[in-house]
């Protein structure tokens, strides 16, 4: 699927405010921030209680920054900014984008162009649809297992369940609550929209590992613990 | 062996608690009559301490000592389980209480940034 991004589409851009969850992100924040607001008409960064510069940094470039008093967690950091974007009346979709500059701010401008195109409440970035720069084969091999836990267990047919990068309607964002406030809400997204049964597509996007995501991101390990709380969170909400 | 149903029962306990567990009044109740309970058998099984080993034998069970840790084990199940579902409970409106002010500050912020900042 290539998209057909078009100059109608700026004004779109002006009314989709960008998520950035951040945790101790001083290094890359800004430069991440900058070019957001290249295309974008809003961002808001969520402070998840960074010891560093990050915030000031994040508001210096162009953010709005919203900073929570202590570390809740990245689940827990994204409703935070999701809330906010939404306290804006104008604003039509949310994206979510990760702090550490691995995605690409073009793949989020077609994402919105998408969703306005074919009317999606949702769409996905898949970096199985499109490229993984600088990623070694364990990686490749975790996150396709995370696949097919999440195909089996949500019955979506979707390329790849942990992608930091997606688009939001407004009236999915209204209704995007977790339960889960860690690295768990990826899956748990997934399960939100296939419980609620929201229209959405899969996009191809292009994820560049540098060092420094690399250093930041979740130990493979953390897989596992995210099967934990899914099963738990599951049996929960069965009852 | 009857040890061996009461055990099961008891685990399987455990585990309704573990999927379904919530702060009901009923379960307020059942907790405080088992704490209850516990220091009226405990104060019983130290004043005459081979009624524990006539409790186990007709249980099943050989000692008295070995019931007891049995009984040990499925409550500190119970306990663990327990606080685990309280410290979910609270870290929940924690989180949201935190959300709450974090995004009102940010309001302040908006309006007057001289001011707060």
């Amino acid at each position: 699927m290539t998209t057909t991004y078009t100059k109608g589409h700026e004004s779109v851009l002006a009314r989709t405010c960008v998520v950035i969850p951040m945790y101790n992100e001083a290094a890359v924040i800004s430069d991440v921030v900058r070019a957001v607001r290249e295309r974008f008409g809003r961002v808001v960064c969520v402070d998840d209680g960074s010891s560093d510069e990050s915030p000031v940094l994040a508001r210096a470039a162009g953010a709005t920054v919203v900073r929570h008093p202590v570390n809740l967690g990245q689940g827990a950091a994204l409703e935070t900014g999701v809330r906010r974007a939404l306290q804006d009346p104008s604003i039509e979709y949310v994206v979510t984008f990760d702090a550490d500059g691995q995605h690409s701010v073009e793949d989020a401008a077609s994402m919105v162009a998408v969703a306005r195109d074919l009317g999606v409440q949702v769409v996905l970035g898949s970096r199985f649809l499109g490229d993984m720069e600088g990623a070694s084969g364990h990686r490749r091999t975790l996150l396709k297992m995370a696949v097919r836990f999440t195909r089996a267990t949500t019955g979506m047919k979707v390329t790849d369940a942990h992608n930091g990068l997606r688009v939001l309607r407004r009236d999915a964002a209204e209704r995007l609550r977790f339960r889960l406030h860690g690295m768990s809400h990826a899956s748990e997204v997934l399960s939100v929209i296939s419980k609620h049964q929201w229209s959405y597509v899969e996009h191809p996007t292009t994820v560049t590992y540098t060092e420094y995501s690399r250093a930041k991101g979740q130990r493979g390990y953390n897989a596992f613990n995210i099967v934990f709380d899914l099963a738990a969170n599951r049996l929960r909400a069965a009852s | 062996m009857i040890i061996k149903l009461l055990l099961l029962v008891g685990l399987t306990g455990a585990g309704y608690l573990l999927l379904r567990g919530r702060g009901t009044a009923l379960g307020l109740l059942l907790r405080r009559s088992m704490a209850f309970g516990a220091i009226v058998l405990g104060a019983v099984a130290v004043l005459f301490p081979g009624l524990v080993t006539e409790a186990a034998n007709a249980v099943g069970v050989g000692r008295g000592t070995d019931l007891v840790v049995y009984v040990l084990c499925v409550t500190f199940l119970f306990v663990t389980i327990a606080q685990n579902t309280r410290m979910t409970q609270l870290r929940d409106r924690m989180v949201e209480l935190a959300r709450r002010q974090a995004l009102l500050e940010a309001e302040l912020h908006d309006r007057k940034p001289q001011q707060v900042l």
